[in-house]
């Protein structure tokens, strides 16, 4: 009988206790950050999307070579003399039209290989990690500054400069001849 | 009501209509207003905040799911037994809504004035049970049965100490009319029957620990008999998928939610109507005061809502606070622990009554 009283008294006490707690954790401010709203700061060195500052590149295809998953495609073109493609932030001369600079987000492995190699560190990683796509070729990323009408030409403006360099060259070894000739 | 209406109207079916209208309109939003405040609450009571991007702070969440709910195709499975599985949701619905009749919002709000209103509200609540088991049969699955089994087991058996409380508390008031009974505690805190009624004497504190024993073991057993958190094996999520409604969906799944937290208000009204003074305010009455006596049956509206809310906001505490019980303890807190409380609980307040 005693028992049975205690456990009653115990039943009663206990759940009272437990309602205490529910009810102050009523009033405890929510964990919950409302993500789109709200973000939360990210760590230092996080590693995201891959950002191409193309007015610094130079072209040299490094990047492309270190990549471990092959995700980033470069085409270049030479420029022909006279033509002035500027420097880089780091005084580096630049030699190259960038015709083609794709990095497929999709590939990426987020390793950040790429970044090291960078001579005049025009590639890196950013911050932002929100760009998912309905389309699988909207993840294939062009950074090139050239659109590709100017691309078309300023390769056919080097296979041109090519062709007459080529058309010197064959000139200038057919000329020894021809002056050649008139001595013989 | 009905009166008021029939006299105003001059037809009995409009009045019957508008009567009914508003206990049903009283239960949708019940249960609309319910399901925001259960999530609302249960978030918060687990440091979350629930819905927070349907309109301000997820007012308009529960809107969002019953249009869902009205879109969604009527699946009904080959297997089932069609007549008994479209009928259960009705029945069940059916019983808590009719539960509403006799209920009184206010003096002037009530759907009858019948004179053993507690005794059809009893009675009427165990149509419940016929459609839980119709349903958990019919729907051909293990787990709706087991479900439903359960349940039928559980209502029957906790309507035993509710009964036993309604009964010491008819003795006590000596009336079975549920609106006769929120008269007796007119409108003052320390009227209610939980402090003894209106009657001061020697009697009145005498009763006060019995009033309050009465009104756990009311409570708890209200609480089994809508199947809530910490009684809610028969629709025990981790062990039986949903339980007797595990087959339904769409509109006949909202129709048991709707009976569900049409439920929870009706049995929180019975424990305010039989305890806390039923649509009587705490504090007098502001229509009283100033003279205004036309308002007052709004202020017995709004109290008896508040009440009865604040009753279903406890059963939402209790469901963030105790685990959910096994069927044994289940069993043995009904027959070994209420039930013999409930006697002589009522046997005491039978002899104070009789003083």
């Amino acid at each position: 009988m005693k028992q049975y009283l205690k456990n009653t008294w115990d039943g009663i006490w206990t759940v009272l206790i437990g309602m205490k707690i529910t009810f102050k954790h009523l009033f405890t401010p929510a964990v919950t950050i409302q993500y789109p709203d709200v973000k939360v700061p990210l760590p230092e060195r996080v590693r995201n999307r891959l950002y191409v500052n193309i007015d610094d590149c130079i072209g040299c295809d490094q990047c492309s070579r270190a990549c471990p998953v092959s995700c980033i495609e470069i085409e270049t073109t030479k420029a022909i003399p006279g033509e002035d493609l500027g420097t880089t932030s780091n005084g580096k001369k630049k030699a190259l039209w960038v015709t083609k600079f794709n990095i497929d987000i999709a590939k990426c492995c987020y390793c950040q290989l790429c970044v090291f190699p960078c001579p005049t560190e025009c590639i890196y990683m950013t911050d932002v990690y929100e760009f998912a796509e309905y389309e699988r070729e909207n993840l294939v990323y062009k950074f090139s500054a050239l659109t590709e009408t100017e691309a078309v030409e300023k390769k056919a403006n080097f296979e041109k400069f090519q062709a007459e360099k080529e058309a010197q060259k064959a000139a200038a070894a057919a000329k020894p001849k021809e002056e050649q000739k008139p001595v013989n | 009501m009905y009166q008021y209406f029939y006299e105003l109207l001059g037809s009995e079916i409009l009045a019957t209509l508008i009567t009914a209208a508003v206990p049903l309109v009283n239960v949708l939003l019940a249960a609309l207003i319910g399901v925001y405040l259960e999530r609302k609450v249960s978030a918060h009571m687990q440091d979350r905040l629930g819905p927070m991007r349907t309109g301000w702070h997820g007012i308009f969440q529960t809107v969002a799911d019953f249009i869902k709910m009205l879109q969604k195709e009527d699946a009904v499975s080959t297997e089932v037994d069609k007549k008994l599985y479209n009928l259960a949701p009705v029945l069940v619905f059916t019983g808590s809504f009719a539960a509403y009749a006799v209920i009184p919002f206010s003096s002037k709000v009530i759907g009858t004035e019948a004179e053993v209103g507690i005794f059809y509200l009893l009675a009427i609540s165990s149509l419940v049970v016929a459609g839980i088991l119709m349903a958990g049969w019919s729907s051909n699955n293990k787990y709706s049965l087991l479900g439903a089994m359960r349940s039928a087991s559980q209502i029957i058996s906790y309507e035993i100490p509710t009964a036993i409380v309604v009964l010491s508390m008819v003795m006590y008031t000596g009336t079975l009319s549920l609106d006769k009974m929120s008269q007796m505690q007119t409108a003052y805190f320390w009227n209610w029957n939980i402090l003894g009624g209106a009657e001061f004497g020697f009697a009145k504190f005498l009763l006060i620990p019995f009033m309050i024993v009465g009104f756990i073991i009311i409570y708890i057993s209200t609480l089994a008999e809508v199947n809530r958190t910490p009684f809610d094996i028969p629709e025990a999520e981790s062990e039986l998928v949903a339980g007797y409604f595990t087959e339904y969906c769409g509109m006949k799944w909202a129709m048991f939610m709707l009976s569900e937290y049409g439920n929870m208000f009706a049995v929180s009204g019975l424990v305010t109507i039989l305890f806390f003074g039923g649509y009587q305010s705490p504090l007098g009455y502001f229509g009283d005061a100033i003279g205004v006596h036309w308002m007052i049956p709004f202020e017995q509206v709004f109290w008896f809502i508040a009440k009865g809310w604040f009753f279903v906001f406890v059963q939402m505490w209790l469901r963030w606070t105790l685990p959910r019980l096994r069927v044994d303890q289940l069993m043995s807190l009904c027959w070994k622990y209420l039930i013999p409380y409930a006697f002589v609980n009522l046997i005491i307040i039978g002899i104070i009554t009789l003083l």
